[in-house]
């Protein structure tokens, strides 16, 4: 099972400059788990206790997951997550 | 129509309805064109809203100066209301913005500070945080939490979309301060029971989110995730695709952030009608394509295009 998870550069220091990594997991927790036994300290960075961190934004095939149930989003094989740093609106 | 001066000219604008794009009769696409507004953009409801605020609150005097982090339409909004309403504007924007903004900017006289490109408008708001605090007489209307931006969209792009299509499922806008779709969103669900309220988000490339570390992350103060039914990341790829399928289907000249707003609305058009559900979808045309001529846009192959853009604030 492969879902791919897209590495913002400010994280690749945990991932040893990777830019995307391969984990497995039937939900977004489980596949953060997955990636922290290979990649030490990569979760602690995208989650606390309470859940996401608030700077941090995830998208399941493109989609917020905070919309499709945060952590306990469903995620399967062939699917892309996308881990990003909140940033001010654009050119507004 | 008449008006009684250009600024009054603010909003009321047209909603087309996208035939050719649309994917069928019962599914179907409609255009907000909000670069028929005074200096071209939405901006211009957020700026009249908050400038009138500032005004009504006692805290700008003729010849006051007004700061704000804009990379553009903003800006360009605020140097419109500014110079016809007597204050002085200055602009905190990223060095890496198309030049036909800075250009607009500076005839309508606005001075502008430029903050460095690496951490795009996290770094222009910190900048002018930094200047506000320096120059205590100096107004920053701080569009990403003043809630006059959003206030204007809840009083009028609201309830123009819902005087032009009660039947409204869907409403799509590009998400930057927040402003549209909190406050249009806000209207929207007051009125119409099930209305989905979608964010379209463009994706920068790296040097964008060159952010130093986690915690200068930045999320509008205006924010309320729970007005939201659904937010999507737009790359800007599919940003560039679908800002030419408008011109050359519809013949719709827009900016690239409404190629990212047709991206997300056509995700939805394809899941109303794979359900079987009639929708009608109302998108933000947030400004015309002007200013991103410069940017490659429109000309060249799409690879070419993409290739120019990165690593520029494109939306």
């Amino acid at each position: 099972m492969a879902i791919e998870v897209r590495i913002p550069t400010i994280l690749r220091s945990y991932t040893g400059g990777e830019k995307s990594v391969e984990g497995s997991g039937s939900t977004l927790d489980e596949l953060f788990a997955d990636l922290d036994g290979r990649y030490d300290g990569l979760r602690e960075r995208l989650m606390d206790d309470s859940g996401l961190r608030r700077f941090i934004n995830v998208y399941l095939n493109d989609e917020d997951v905070r919309f499709l149930g945060g952590l306990s989003a469903q995620v399967s094989d062939g699917d892309t997550v996308t881990v990003l740093p909140a940033v001010a609106g654009g050119a507004s | 129509m008449r008006y009684d001066s250009l600024l009054d000219a603010t909003g009321g604008t047209p909603l087309v309805g996208l035939p050719r794009l649309s994917p069928s009769p019962e599914v179907r696409l409609w255009a907000k064109l909000e670069d028929r507004n005074p200096t071209g953009s939405v901006k211009d409801r957020a700026a009249t809203f908050m400038v009138a605020a500032a005004e009504k609150d006692g805290l700008l005097r003729p010849g006051s100066v007004i700061l704000e982090p804009t990379s553009g339409n903003t800006g360009i909004s605020l140097a419109l209301v500014a110079r016809l309403r007597g204050y002085q504007l200055i602009c905190v924007m990223p060095e890496n913005t198309s030049v036909e903004r800075r250009m607009l900017l500076e005839a309508y006289g606005a001075s502008i500070i430029f903050s460095p490109a690496a951490g795009g408008s996290n770094e222009a708001v910190r900048v002018a945080q930094g200047l506000a605090g320096e120059h205590s007489d100096w107004v920053m209307l701080y569009q990403y939490g003043n809630e006059a931006n959003a206030r204007a969209h809840y009083e009028t792009t609201g309830p123009e979309l819902l005087a032009d299509l009660p039947e409204i499922t869907h409403f799509v806008a590009g998400l930057g301060t927040s402003g549209t779709l909190m406050g249009t969103g806000r209207f929207l669900r007051e009125h119409v029971p099930g209305v989905q309220i979608v964010a379209a988000e463009p994706r920068y490339g790296e040097l964008v989110y060159g952010l130093r570390n986690l915690s200068e992350g930045f999320v509008p103060e205006l924010y309320d995730e729970s007005v939201l039914t659904s937010r999507f990341s737009v790359a800007s790829s599919d940003a560039l695709r679908r800002t030419r399928e408008l011109l050359s289907e519809e013949g719709l000249f827009a900016g690239i952030s409404s190629g990212c707003v047709l991206h997300a609305a056509l995700g939805q058009a394809a899941k109303a009608q794979k359900a079987g559900e009639r929708a009608d979808i109302a998108m933000i045309i947030a400004d015309a394509g002007w200013k991103y001529l410069s940017t490659g846009a429109y000309g060249g192959t799409l690879e070419e295009a993409e290739a120019r853009l990165e690593g520029q604030l494109w939306a």
